[in-house]
């Protein structure tokens, strides 16, 4: 959306940045480590000279870097991919593909991203079964279900460490003792979760995982797929076999060093900046549900620190977002008429929540730049906003005159 | 190419809408669209010698519902419902300089609840023993499109 000068936006007014979720700018330090390799990364990692030497140690390294913030074995566990997207459909139908002597079921939880999804159905349509497990009102999956669902002929199950939309996250040790005893593999798309909460793949029973460059503060068209040490997947794009053979296509040296970095900088930084976000985050919340017919839409504890999520009653969520960048404050929404498909989003409905009570959501989500001085500023912009946006509102009673 | 983001008039609509609010005894009232797909727009006419007096709107939706309810009343008001009955969605979205093509259903929404309101008055004036209150079970039979 262009920026529009009308209204009372005044563009002297300081950005407050509360989208995170959706795409983070690059950390300066990761910029300032990985530039260097934009400029003069051009050696081939796969090329035996010394440029390309030069490429497969940098690679190498960002590769030990990753295992390290996750705790994976050794570094050969870390596939590099161009995009978490890329990384999803890789687990789910690399996995489903390369196991097919095994079963042919898969399974997801509803509020799973549309790249994990997507892959899923696509398997679908091509003769597997898919089973959705559902979630309760708080966005947790419904254990008993995944366990009456699962058999030993389910291949891979797809379960996100937690969830981009609502903030909640899963129970996923418990999910792994599930997924462990009745089927094979566990997927975790671990995008919106990695930098904010300890992830330990060994201790938590993970079989592959996903994780993006850029919601680690690390330029985008990176992206990783974790895999165990035994796990069985076939690649997805075939050609010269990098990665293993399991990702051909030559890397992408800068994103990749800067993706390798950026987890080095999440894991070392993780327990203080969790810390700072939570007590800002806390604040937010505690303060926004005050405003009447404004709730919490995710789990109130389980929750990512850095995530404030709600719905208001009687309200629209994209003339949320339109309203609130007035006030140079940058938002998103799960409301149809965002959307593409001007359909709601389908977290919100996996929740329980009626389409017009999904029409009303809005996401902020806490990030580096922000800071505690800037928390009222929010809450009266959300305050200022939900008002004008009920005066026009059929819906609710506080007319005009 | 196609149109990214709202027009500055968009915007300006959004921000600053014109005629919010509800008209107590309108001559007519038009109600289109429904919370369960996202859109809800409510628009109250007064009429004087077949001429659009004032005019009045609620909406439920996204900036571009606000911004086409706001303009299609700066377009009708001061307008013979004739004339007024002819206002199409192209009107409205070319008034405000355009459209993204994924919004174009909401400026729909706007000239219909318009058209709406202007069958309810003319139901209103045939049969006017009728006619004096607003009377939304009977505006709702006959508003389909
Ligand atoms: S009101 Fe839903 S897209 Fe315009």
């Amino acid at each position: 959306m262009p920026q529009q000068q009308c209204g009372f936006r005044d563009a002297k007014v300081k950005k407050i940045y509360l989208d995170h979720v959706s795409s983070k700018p690059i950390h300066p330090r990761v910029l300032e480590f990985a530039k260097g390799y934009l400029k003069h990364g051009y050696g081939n990692p796969s090329s035996l000279y010394s440029v390309g030497l030069e490429a497969k140690r940098i690679l190498e390294d960002a590769r030990i870097k990753l295992a390290e913030l996750i705790n994976g074995e050794n570094e050969n566990s870390i596939i590099f991919t161009a995009s978490a997207t890329e990384a999803n459909n890789l687990a789910i139908r690399g996995t489903a593909l390369r196991n097919v002597s095994k079963g042919r079921e898969v399974a997801a939880s509803t509020i799973e991203h549309i790249s994990v999804l997507n892959p899923m159905k696509e398997l679908q349509k091509n003769g597997f079964t898919l089973n959705l497990i559902p979630v309760d009102s708080m966005g947790v999956v419904d254990l008993a279900k995944l366990d009456e669902v699962l058999t030993k002929n389910t291949t891979v199950t797809s379960i996100m460490y937690a969830n981009n939309e609502i903030g909640t996250i899963e129970p996923i040790r418990e999910i792994s003792t599930t997924v462990h005893d009745k089927g094979l593999y566990l997927h975790v798309d671990a995008t919106a979760a990695a930098g904010y909460i300890p992830i330990d793949v060994k201790a938590d029973g993970i079989d592959l995982l996903t994780l993006s460059s850029n919601d680690l503060y690390g330029p985008q068209g990176a992206g990783a797929l974790y895999v165990k040490p035994g796990i069985k997947l076939q690649p997805i794009l075939l050609g010269g076999g990098q990665e293993r053979g399991l990702r051909s296509g030559t890397e992408n040296l800068f994103a990749v060093a800067g993706m390798g970095e950026a987890a080095r900088m999440a894991k070392d930084e993780m327990a203080q900046e969790a810390r700072r976000l939570k007590g800002m985050r806390d604040k937010l919340i505690e303060e926004i549900v005050t405003i009447e017919g404004a709730y919490l839409t995710g789990d109130p504890t389980q929750r990512l620190p850095h995530h404030a999520s709600f719905r208001f009653e009687h309200i629209e969520g994209e003339s949320i977002l339109l309203n609130m960048d007035m006030y140079n404050i940058q938002v998103s929404t799960g409301s149809a008429c965002s959307s593409k498909t001007l359909e709601p989003s389908h977290v919100l409905l996996a929740i329980g929540l009626k389409h017009e009570e999904a029409h009303g959501s809005m996401v902020l989500t806490l990030g580096r730049s922000n800071n505690m001085e800037e928390i009222p500023t929010i809450v009266k912009a959300v305050k200022e906003t939900v008002e004008r946006l009920r005066k026009l509102s059929p819906l609710s009673n506080k007319g005009v005159m | 190419m196609a149109q990214i983001g709202y027009s500055k008039k968009v915007m300006e609509h959004f921000m600053n809408p014109r005629n919010v609010g509800t008209i107590k005894d309108p001559d007519g009232y038009g109600k289109v669209g429904n919370p369960v797909c996202g859109d809800l727009m409510e628009m109250f006419i007064k009429v004087k010698d077949d001429v659009i007096t004032d005019m009045k709107f609620k909406t439920f939706g996204c900036g571009s519902a606000i911004a086409t309810s706001s303009m299609v009343t700066e377009l009708a008001k001061g307008m013979h419902v004739d004339e007024a009955m002819k206002i199409t969605r192209n009107d409205v979205a070319s008034e405000l300089d355009g459209l993204p093509p994924q919004k174009m259903h909401c400026s729909n929404l706007a000239a219909d609840a318009l058209h709406e309101a202007i069958k309810d008055y003319k139901g209103k004036k045939k049969s006017p023993e009728r006619g004096s209150k607003q009377q939304k079970e009977d505006t709702r039979k006959d508003s389909k499109q």
